[in-house]
C-alpha cells in the first residue's frame, strides 16, 4: 500500500484537487476553430473540383461563415485568459516549442487569406451584399481580382484550413503532463471532426437536395473515418503505460463513460451515421436530425477530452481525510 | 549552465511545515496559494509501515515542459540556469503551463498572471538559501549549485541516493530527495 496525503493545506484555486483550468471556452474554441476549417476546407474544395452548379452553397456562400465562426471562438478563448489585457504578447514573439504559439500567429494568417475567400465569390454568393460593397471606391477592382485568382485563393486555403484543424487537437496533445490528451491521434481525429461538422453545417443550409446528398454522403465518409480514429485513440491508451491506462478509465467507468459513449459515439457519430445512410436510400426524412447531432457530437468531443485530459494526472494527493484508507491499512 | 538543486533528506525532515509558511512570508504568496507543500507518504501493510515527509516545490527542471508550452515567453529559464520563473508582464493567463506541468506547481494569481516557486532567485543573487531552506528547522533542507563538485548537494548525492520525483516524466527535476 502506498498513500500519499497533503499535510500542509494545498488547494491552489483550478489546479488542486484536480485540474480545473480550461472550462466551456476552450472546448468551444476548439469546436469552432475546427469548424472553420472545415467551412474554409469545403468551399475551396467545391470551388477547385468544379462544383459551382452542383454544390452552389459550398462553392460561393459557405466561405463568409468562417471568420464569423472563428471569431466567435477567439472571443471564447479571450473569455479564458486570465490576465486579458495582455493578450497581444501572443505577438510580441514566436516561441518555436510552444503549439499555442503556432497556433496564434496560425490565426493571424487565416483571417486575410479567408478574406481572400469571401471576395473571390461574393458576387455570385451574395449578390445583395456586393452590390451595397461595390459603391465603395476600388472595391469592384478588388473583387475582380480576387475572381480572376479565385482558384489560386482557394488552392492557398486548403492547407491553412488543414492546418487549422490539426492545431486544434495538436494544441492538448503537446501536453506530455495530461497523459489522456498526449497522444498524436487528437490532431487527425479533431481534423475528421471539424471536417465532419462543416459537411453538416452544409447540409443544413444547403437549399438544393442535390447538394445535401453530396454533403450527406462525404459526412458518412467522415464519420466512419473518425469512428475509427476513436477506436485508435482507444486502442492506444489501453495499450500504453500505466499513465495512459489511468487515463483510459476515465472513459471505461466513472460519469464521463456514459458521456463519451452514449452521447459523444452513440448518439454523435453512430446515430447520425445510419440517420444520413437511411436518408440516402430514401427510407427517411429526416433531413435536420443527423446533422444537428453531428454538431453536438463534434462539440461533445472537445468537452469531454478537454476535461478528462485535465482528470488525468501523474501526481494525486488525498486532500481530504478518507475514513477508509484505515481498511487499506490492514495486512 | 548554471544547475541549482535542492536536496532534502527524509529521514530529518518531520513535516513541520515551517518551510511552507516561510516561503509565504518571504513571497506575499496571496492567501489560499502556495508555493511549496509538504507530502506525507505512508507506504507498507500495519504494523510495518513506513512514513516519510516531502517537502515539495516546482521542480526547476532542465528540460521544462512548462517553459516549452509557453506562447508568450513569459515563462523562461532564469538567465543561463535552471530556475524557471513567470514575468508577468509577458504572461496572458492562458493556463498552458499549468496544464504542461506534471507536478502541478503552478497557480493563478488574483492579478491573473501566473506564478509559482522562484527557488528565491532574489536571494540566491544575494548568496542567501532560498527562504524555505534557510528556515528548516530539522535542517533537512540543502540548496546548491549541482555542477560544483564542492557544493554541500553534489557532496550529499554523492554520498547518499538522492532520488527526483517522477523522474519517467523526463523533465529531468532538480529537487532531490534523500532516502
Amino acid at each position: 500500500m502506498i498513500e500519499e496525503t497533503l499535510v500542509t493545506a494545498r488547494l491552489n484555486p483550478k489546479v488542486d484537487p484536480s485540474l480545473g483550468i480550461w472550462s466551456w471556452e476552450i472546448p468551444v474554441y476548439l469546436f469552432l476553430g475546427g469548424l472553420t476549417a472545415g467551412l474554409m476546407f469545403f468551399a475551396a474544395w467545391a470551388l477547385l473540383s468544379g462544383r459551382e452548379k452542383t454544390a452552389p452553397f459550398a462553392a460561393h456562400r459557405m466561405a463568409l461563415w468562417a471568420p464569423i465562426v472563428l471569431s466567435i471562438g477567439m472571443t471564447a478563448l479571450f473569455f479564458d485568459l486570465e490576465h486579458k489585457l495582455w493578450v497581444w504578447r501572443f505577438y510580441t514573439s514566436f516561441q518555436v516549442a510552444s503549439p499555442m504559439s503556432w497556433g496564434s500567429w496560425l490565426l493571424i494568417f487565416i483571417y486575410p487569406i479567408s478574406l481572400l475567400q469571401i471576395l473571390s465569390t461574393l458576387r455570385p454568393g451574395y449578390p445583395g451584399l456586393a452590390g451595397w460593397a461595390e459603391r465603395v471606391p476600388l472595391v469592384p477592382r478588388l473583387l475582380d481580382l480576387c475572381e480572376r485568382h479565385r482558384r489560386t485563393i482557394a488552392a492557398w486555403s486548403i492547407p491553412f484550413a488543414i492546418g487549422l484543424g490539426i492545431y486544434t487537437g495538436i494544441l492538448l496533445s503537446a501536453f506530455s503532463a495530461r497523459p489522456f490528451w498526449n497522444t498524436s491521434i487528437l490532431g487527425p481525429l479533431f481534423l475528421v471532426s471539424g471536417l465532419s461538422a462543416a459537411a453538416a453545417l452544409a447540409i443544413l443550409a444547403a437549399r438544393e437536395a442535390a447538394e445535401r446528398h453530396l454533403f450527406a454522403r462525404i459526412d458518412i465518409g467522415l464519420l466512419i473515418v473518425e469512428l475509427a480514429l476513436v477506436a485508435l485513440l482507444v486502442i492506444g491508451l489501453a495499450t500504453g503505460g500505466r499513465q495512459q491506462l489511468q487515463a483510459l478509465e476515465l472513459i471505461l467507468s466513472g460519469p464521463y463513460a456514459a458521456l463519451f459513449w452514449g452521447w459523444f459515439v452513440g448518439m454523435g457519430l453512430v446515430l447520425p451515421l445510419l440517420l444520413e445512410w437511411q436518408e440516402l436510400r430514401g427510407r427517411l426524412k429526416l433531413v435536420f436530425i443527423a446533422p444537428v447531432l453531428v454538431l453536438i457530437g463534434g462539440f461533445l468531443l472537445r468537452q469531454i477530452t478537454v476535461d478528462l485530459g485535465q482528470l488525468s494526472t501523474w501526481t494525486e494527493y488525498a486532500t481530504q481525510f478518507d475514513p477508509a484508507l484505515f481498511e487499506r491499512l490492514r495486512p | 549552465m548554471t544547475r541549482y538543486a535542492m536536496v532534502i533528506d527524509t529521514r530529518l525532515c518531520i513535516g513541520c511545515g515551517d518551510c511552507v509558511v516561510a516561503c509565504k512570508n518571504e513571497n506575499r504568496v496571496p492567501a489560499g496559494l502556495n508555493r511549496d507543500w509538504v507530502v506525507e507518504r505512508t507506504s507498507g501493510a500495519w504494523p510495518r509501515l513506513e512514513t516519510e515527509f516531502r517537502s515539495e516545490r516546482c521542480n526547476h527542471c532542465d528540460h521544462a515542459t512548462c517553459v516549452q508550452a509557453c506562447p508568450t515567453g513569459a515563462s523562461h529559464h532564469w538567465g543561463d540556469t535552471n530556475v524557471v520563473l513567470v514575468n508577468p508582464d509577458q504572461c496572458t493567463g492562458c493556463k498552458a503551463c499549468i496544464a504542461a506541468c506534471p507536478y502541478d506547481a503552478r497557480y493563478i494569481t488574483p492579478e491573473g498572471y501566473i506564478d509559482k516557486c522562484t527557488f528565491c532567485h532574489h536571494r540566491v543573487e544575494q548568496g542567501l538559501d532560498p527562504a524555505c531552506v534557510a528556515t528548516c528547522p530539522t535542517r533537512c533542507m540543502h540548496f546548491g549549485r549541482l555542477d560544483d563538485p564542492r557544493s554541500r548537494v553534489a557532496q550529499l548525492l554523492r554520498e547518499r541516493n538522492g532520488e527526483t520525483l517522477k523522474p519517467e516524466t523526463g523533465n529531468l527535476p532538480n529537487v532531490y530527495y534523500l532516502k
